[in-house]
């Protein structure tokens, strides 16, 4: 079974373009970041990002309107928003899905809002190595379509090695979860992409995607390559 | 652990286990007379307490102004209450480091204070601004044996030392205790640090019966997350006839302007933009200078039990001068809010929470005054 790659990419004028490249790179998925001012899950690469997004104007409306540019672009492609609570809470929660949905994304990411939390809004769940069993379960149960692995105890951001929690938490998910795992966090090399996806269903690249795509589609697209070549 | 629609756990799935075991930790050492014990005896023997409570004849002529003196506590603020609970809390969950934000450094002091007692590893976030403004603190900090970690980004203040010291225990939460300095942040800290600081409270409903022989008429202290504050509260909250206030800065009035929100994994009242992104608060007070506010102030504010108001920079500066001129005590700028409101009220038996000394406060303030 080929392994799903899934890029990140923070919301701005031109992620249509970015997303593209991404797609003809091999992509599967991608994630459209909408910035939040405080974003506690994230290491200094996407909260820069964040902080360059914002001071481009890019709210709500703004990034609900390039998910909806990059859905007429790339009409095959899953699009799932990552965001925090603070921005539903002011957009008003079902409204916000509600417009993620019309504007095509086909799930949501909501980095502090845990498995438990408003079980009524459907969104991709996370796991993390400190997850007791009965939260995997929880999370598995609840999640939509995929569960994100997260592969270590921290933010987003490069690391020098794959975490080694990685496969015990790929065999409890395993155990306890029927649906795809896909891993993140920390996972920026194609040797990452390798070993991450010779133990789970699919990867999740943020920062190092967020990297490639400051020199351009071209080299947003090359990097992504590297990655599907790899996996 | 909800206060009303205010309060909950926003915050990465990594933490829920590390706050379930928090929740855990905090119901038996509630339960458990040792803790009860060995916290008194800090309490008494170390931090200083109780501390007293003071009439201020002179800089309020014509009232009866009460100041609970937490600026006589060890480390010249309340924040020291909290910190010393929470240091045996997470001795008692077998955590052997400890991080912490601060903003005016008080609570950062505080923090480093007990880690040099108990012997535990301490790092605090602090912002670079905060750094500048309350540099003596820093230095404190420093010779307590702590690592004071300088936060560069965004407002270099309180906002983002907390998102900091958040992702510092994100990424060490098996080693790790995040010692939260006010009543904000997921559940269960902001109940743990109001249980924490009713003492205050406690003491002086004790202390003012004994004085005057009644309840005072107002209860007022400042409010920045609003811990010093909460914990005076809870002396007279169910004492209906007692008004109660609390102060914020003007610049930085979670309460007063701002709307409900999510910030550092608790909904509560913030100062945001109508997206959902945080603003900058504004004041000379570090302590005060925070765009979020404890949950459950926003639900005293909601079910109009707290009435909160707003004093500006140069009304609590007054106040300041005012207090060190008439009474030969120099509070600290977060209280001199409290004061500035506290005098112009139409009681006259109040009460204030004097929540920390000035001293750290003295080259910003004078800079301003002139």
């Amino acid at each position: 079974m080929s392994k799903t790659l899934v890029v990140y990419l923070m919301a701005g004028p031109d992620t249509p373009d970015l997303a593209r490249a991404a797609v003809d790179g091999g992509a599967d998925v991608v994630e459209i970041g909408f910035p939040f001012s405080d974003p506690l899950a994230d290491g200094p690469v996407i909260r820069r990002a964040a902080e360059r997004a914002l001071a481009q104007g890019m709210r709500t409306r703004q990034c609900l309107d390039v998910l909806a540019r990059t859905h007429a672009l790339l009409p095959g492609t899953p699009l799932i928003p990552m965001t925090y609570s603070s921005l539903l809470e002011a957009y008003g929660w079902e409204r916000f899905a509600e417009d993620v949905a019309a504007a095509g994304g086909s799930s949501m990411i909501v980095a502090d809002l845990p498995a438990g939390e408003r079980p009524s809004l459907r969104r991709v769940q996370l796991v993390a190595p400190t997850s007791t069993d009965e939260r995997i379960a929880l999370a598995g149960a609840e999640t939509d379509g995929w569960l994100y692995l997260v592969t270590i105890a921290g933010t987003t951001g490069a690391r020098g090695e794959l975490s080694p929690a990685l496969p015990s938490l790929v065999e409890r998910a395993r155990r306890l979860v029927d649906a795809p795992l896909y891993a993140g966090f920390g996972i920026s090399t194609p040797a990452h992409a390798r070993a991450a996806t010779e133990l789970a269903d699919g990867i999740v690249v943020g920062s190092a995607a967020i990297e490639a795509a400051e020199n351009g589609p071209q080299a947003l697209r090359d990097f992504v390559a590297s990655l599907r070549a790899a996996i | 652990m909800i206060f009303g629609t205010y309060g909950g756990r926003y915050v990465p799935e990594t933490l829920i286990p590390a706050l379930d075991e928090l929740t855990v930790g905090w119901e038996d050492a509630k339960a458990d007379p040792a803790f009860h014990a060995e916290l008194h005896h800090l309490l008494t023997t170390y931090a200083g307490r109780p501390t007293p409570l003071t009439l201020a004849e002179r800089f309020a002529p014509g009232k009866r102004i009460y100041l609970k003196r937490e600026d006589l506590l060890h480390t010249g603020a309340h924040k020291l209450n909290n910190a010393l609970g929470q240091a045996v809390l997470a001795r008692r969950l077998g955590k052997h480091r400890i991080v912490a934000e601060t903003g005016a450094g008080q609570h950062g002091v505080a923090t480093a204070t007990v880690c040099a007692r108990f012997g535990l590893e301490c790092v605090v976030y602090m912002g670079a601004e905060d750094m500048r403004r309350q540099q003596p603190n820093v230095e404190r900090m420093g010779l307590l044996g702590a690592e004071v970690r300088p936060v560069e980004f965004g407002t270099k203040t309180l906002k983002e030392a907390t998102s900091e010291a958040i992702r510092d225990w994100i990424t060490n939460v098996g080693t790790t205790h995040y010692l939260i300095g006010s009543c904000v942040g997921p559940a269960p800290y902001p109940e743990i640090v109001r249980d924490l600081q009713r003492v205050i409270g406690d003491e002086a409903r004790e202390q003012i019966l004994a004085a005057e022989g009644r309840l005072p008429e107002a209860v007022v202290a400042c409010v920045g997350g609003g811990s010093n504050a909460i914990g005076i509260f809870y002396g007279f909250l169910e004492d209906e006839d007692v008004r109660i206030v609390g102060v914020e800065a003007a610049g930085a009035a979670s309460l007063g302007t701002g709307r409900a929100g999510v910030l550092h994994g608790a909904r509560s009242s913030v100062l945001a933009d109508e997206d959902g992104q945080i603003a900058d608060a504004h004041s000379i007070s570090a302590g005060l200078d925070y765009p979020g506010v404890g949950p459950e102030h926003a639900y005293l504010r909601d079910i109009g039990r707290v009435q909160y108001v707003g004093a500006t920079d140069a009304e609590a500066l007054a106040a300041f001068r005012d207090l060190a001129r008439a009474e030969g005590i120099i509070p600290a700028l977060e209280p001199s809010h409290a004061l500035a409101r506290a005098r112009e009220l139409d009681e006259d038996l109040i009460l204030v929470g004097l929540s920390g000394r000035g001293d750290k406060d003295l080259a910003e303030a004078l800079r301003h005054l002139g």
